[in-house]
């Protein structure tokens, strides 16, 4: 994947869980959305298929293009315990051969077209995704559904995958970044399995077979734990139709999903320093955070973007705008379906390196000690709310929108309830969570740098 | 979402490490969109106010929102030697306010309406974005006409964020073993045009800024004359006109700016080959060629050889190489024609553990070779030509994106060409593909940077 050079941009929640798909009903309803606040065009048909699958469509019939995402709870989550990467190689391998087609078969089908197709694991989910020309269409559900239903994760595919997933984790050592929230998860999570790298290591992705691929296929890529957002010049009835063809065979089952024992709180506060010949500390501190079903999602949610999750807040005000210690400086609750995080992330020159922690820290504080004034939190409230149609001014991001209310179980009138949640929350809510998710004095601390340079307090 | 404020454009560093189809969106401009009777340019208005401001507005009502970019000519190359980067660091003063909105006070405003801002400065050009509902277009317009002319200069906002850029060379470049591979790689392959320099700047320049320096850098660069600005979105063209007539046409004309003695890169008579060492854990491969920009008519063959070469896992570099040899994770072909002047056509590739840059750099250049010998296929070159063109169409889908196709275009020579951009590439031959690979991808016209992993302490990392 391109990486993204996210700077002080809004940081908000990342998303790097995918939140559990919530069972619905089998019903076929059309609910309203509120795009932008101001016409009330339907946000997206629902229903749930004869197989199980929730199929959510939203018409955008202004560019021919169709733009979709088949979510399964199909993470590294789920992976066998010494088995780390078995769900991302079952991931990158359903697009490596299927009964009638092989891998070169695939990506020069796709291609040719001038279409993507794509299939990728994150913690808690795997997505299979997919863009084209309207025209084009058929061929993608056709290819979407051999992979999902017919994939043979042909053994010699398996032998040149495995060397390219050593080599990503390899390359991926060469960003600071990297390293630094890898080990910053790993302090934070312990054996939980959001501590590992959803690739695997360098010790497990060898040890992995196609017989561990193939069950865990079985397990998890199941149409009772799809959700597939499509959005794009397509109209419900024409896709349905089409869709059925493609996953009627599509066989519902799987064991019930096991859901891994809760992380631990640190009882103390913990540090890992590693070595590399930088010129900038890379730094991820924090520690665990909360889960997306939380009550206090929202007010969690403000009291963040208030600290760090905008090129505004005060983590970024503070370090970069005042003191010029960091380019990209900010912090993130990562909420996701079994677990979830707090981190501050910043690079800076190694000199300061000490500095800028701990004025981030001061920063904590001063959220857990003192109410924010009413002048940042209606400002913060007005970019949340006002930025909310730019959060849905493409195919793509209506998709992510799709998926994520499903998943979350929020509802498809979440875009006219969102403001509501926001507005809600007072200067002594925001104060409350920052006393109960914030914690200055025990976190995890992660940092690579040239650590003769950066001197940190032992 | 995630903005990136304030961003150096990477040029070509952002892309060398993927191939072309990764959503690198400069190689699919100006097709037409298949089905529809006219194309998307057909929409758009140009109006040139008295003081020089050129204004490109595009009706686009598919969502409620509305972007409202300028794009100036003061890129990198505009920089007076010594003093590299500043046009970039001119960026990040654009947000330290002005005497009407207060200082650092641009990107509160922007984001108590619900907006988001970014820029980025890249060689040709530095651009500016504002996004928004679209009830909120005027504010757009007042903020930019706004910091056109009135930034604030002062020493204690201008020395931190110096600071900051440093650490944005720092994030970005040094501990970047790519990063840093290509700039050396640039630097390598042009001898004589600023296009070897990195926009960010070097480390003794970034130091050596003064805030006279940026104070200069603006009056000289920073007026209507220089500027396109580009509204897109859900807009009434009328409306908007009358209100940018209002705001900027009172702005006055800026001095001319000085004339271009911008040296111009001279033939390339014989490889050149340069290594950087440094820690990592794998080598990496670059090999650039100066090839023509957007303006000239090999730029379409060019467009359409690099995804022959580098166009997906169906491509040739990767499906030889990294499929069949297994001698590389990656490799891709990299071609941004939207220049000024002639950039480069790039090939890179990062090797497996256990095999060397050498290897894989013969493994792809048997791959240009053999493009020389025997034309390319008529399924090859119609998948290049269908994937440009959906390139294009997806680009449509957010007006963000057409916006910046229209700056890029207008900084390089002119949004126009987006209109024929799809013959060209329509008219493409396999001949055509053939002959620019033999004429321009060949070893006199070509630079190789070679990343050599070493271990803390410089000692050669074990393979």
């Amino acid at each position: 994947m391109t990486r993204v050079w996210k700077c002080t941009g809004s940081r908000g929640f990342v998303t790097l869980r995918q939140i559990g798909l919530v069972l619905v009903a089998g019903v076929s309803l059309l609910v309203g959305g509120m795009r932008g606040g101001a016409d009330a065009a339907p946000l997206a048909h629902r229903e749930v298929l004869p197989s199980g699958v929730v199929l959510l469509v939203a018409e955008r019939p202004a560019v021919p293009i169709v733009t979709a995402t088949l979510t399964l709870q199909a993470g590294a989550v789920f992976d066998p315990p010494a088995k780390s990467g078995v769900a991302n190689l079952t991931a990158i391998m359903l697009s490596q051969g299927t009964a009638t087609r092989t891998a070169p078969q695939i990506s020069e089908a796709i291609e040719f077209v001038g279409g993507s197709l794509s299939v990728e694991s994150g913690t808690d989910t795997a997505r299979l995704s997919f863009s084209v020309l309207s025209k084009d269409l058929d061929l993608a559900l056709d290819l979407m559904g051999d992979l999902l239903t017919n994939p043979t994760f042909p053994p010699a595919e398996l032998a040149k995958k495995i060397p390219e997933v050593l080599a990503g984790l390899k390359r991926s050592q060469e960003d600071p970044g990297t390293v630094s929230y890898e080990a910053f998860m790993a302090l934070v999570y312990g054996s939980h399995p959001y501590g590992r790298p959803t690739e695997g290591t360098e010790a497990s992705v060898p040890t992995i077979t196609r017989d561990d691929i193939l069950a865990f296929y079985q397990a998890y890529y199941r149409p009772n734990r799809a959700v597939l957002a499509v959005v794009g010049d397509v109209s419900v009835a024409d896709l349905k139709s089409r869709l059925q063809a493609r996953l009627g065979g599509w066989t519902p089952g799987g064991p019930p999903l096991a859901k891994p024992a809760a992380p631990a709180s640190l009882a103390k506060g913990v540090t890992k320093t590693i070595q590399r010949e930088v010129t900038q500390a890379a730094i991820n501190f924090g520690h665990l955070g909360i889960t997306r079903d939380n009550p206090d999602y929202y007010p969690v949610y403000v009291m963040n973007y208030l600290l760090g999750g905008g090129g505004s807040s005060r983590l970024p005000q503070k370090i970069r705008e005042e003191k010029g210690w960091a380019y990209d400086v900010g912090s993130a609750f990562a909420p996701g379906k079994y677990a979830g995080d707090f981190s501050v992330t910043m690079q800076t020159k190694n000199e300061v390196a000490q500095d800028a922690i701990d004025a981030a820290l001061a920063e904590i504080r001063r959220m857990r000690d003192q109410p924010v004034t009413t002048q940042e939190l209606a400002d913060a409230k007005a970019y949340l709310t006002g930025s909310f149609p730019l959060r849905l001014d493409t195919s793509a991001k209506v998709v992510g929108m799709l998926a994520s209310i499903e998943q979350h179980g929020l509802g498809l009138d979440y875009v006219e309830r969102y403001p509501a949640f926001i507005n809600a929350v007072t200067a002594a809510d925001v104060q409350r969570v920052a006393q109960k998710y914030l914690d200055p004095d025990t976190y995890a601390l992660a940092v690579v740098a040239d650590l003769t340079k950066a001197k940190l307090k032992p | 979402m995630q903005d990136a404020r304030r961003r150096t454009d990477l040029g070509c560093v952002r892309s060398w490490r993927f191939p072309v189809w990764m959503g690198v969106l400069w190689l699919c401009l100006g097709l037409t969109t298949p089905a529809a009777a006219g194309t998307i340019w057909d929409r758009v208005t140009e109006t040139t106010l008295p003081n020089g401001l050129k204004v490109l507005l595009v009706e686009e009502p598919k969502d409620p929102v509305v972007t409202v970019q300028i794009w100036y000519k003061a890129g990198a190359r505009n920089e007076a030697l010594g003093k590299g980067g500043l046009a970039h660091m001119m960026e990040h003063m654009m947000f330290k306010g002005t005497p009407k909105t207060g200082p650092k006070q641009f990107s509160m405003i922007v984001q108590r309406n619900g907006g988001q801002d970014n820029a980025h400065t890249a060689r040709d050009a530095a651009a500016y974005y504002v996004d928004f509902a679209s009830d909120r277009v005027n504010l757009g317009l007042e903020l930019e006409a706004d910091r056109m002319v009135n930034v604030l200069f002062e020493e204690k906002e201008f020395l931190p964020e110096r600071d900051v850029v440093y650490e944005e060379r720092r994030l970005r470049f040094e501990d970047q073993p790519s990063a840093t591979l290509g700039e050396v790689m640039r630097a390598t392959a042009f001898m004589a045009h600023p296009y070897g320099r990195p926009t960010i700047g070097w480390p003794s320049e970034i130091k050596g800024w003064t805030l006279q320096d940026a104070r200069q850098f603006y009056q000289m660069y920073y007026a209507p004359n220089t500027a396109t600005l580009i509204v897109a979105g859900d807009i009434k063209k009328d409306e908007v006109l009358k209100k940018v007539t209002e705001l900027f046409g009172a702005i006055p004309r800026g001095p001319a700016p000085p004339p271009q003695v911008i040296p111009q890169e001279p033939p390339q008579i014989g490889e050149r080959r340069v290594f950087v060492r440094k820690e990592a854990e794998l080598p990496i491969l670059f090999a650039v060629h100066h090839v023509p920009n957007l303006t000239h008519p090999d730029s379409a063959p060019l467009s359409v050889l690099a995804y022959v070469l580098g166009g997906g896992e169906s491509a040739r570099l990767h499906k030889k190489v990294v499929y069949e040899l297994q001698l590389a994770s990656y490799a891709g072909a990299d071609y941004n024609p939207v220049y000024k002047d002639p950039y480069l056509f790039g090939l890179s590739a990062g090797p497996m553990p256990g095999k060397t840059a050498e290897e894989v750099e013969r493994a792809i250049l048997a791959e240009v070779e053999r493009v020389w010998k025997e034309p390319i296929t008529d399924r090859e070159l119609q998948k290049a030509k269908n994937q440009i063109e959906a390139e294009f169409v997806f680009a449509q889908d957010s007006v963000h994106t057409l916006a910046n196709l229209l700056g890029a275009y207008e900084a390089a020579a002119s949004w126009k060409l987006l209109t024929t951009y799809l013959d060209g590439i329509r008219k493409v031959t396999a001949a055509d593909v053939q002959r620019v690979a033999r004429q321009y991808i060949v070893a006199d016209n070509r630079t190789v940077a070679i990343l050599i992993p070493s271990k803390p302490g410089g000692a050669p990392a074990s393979k």
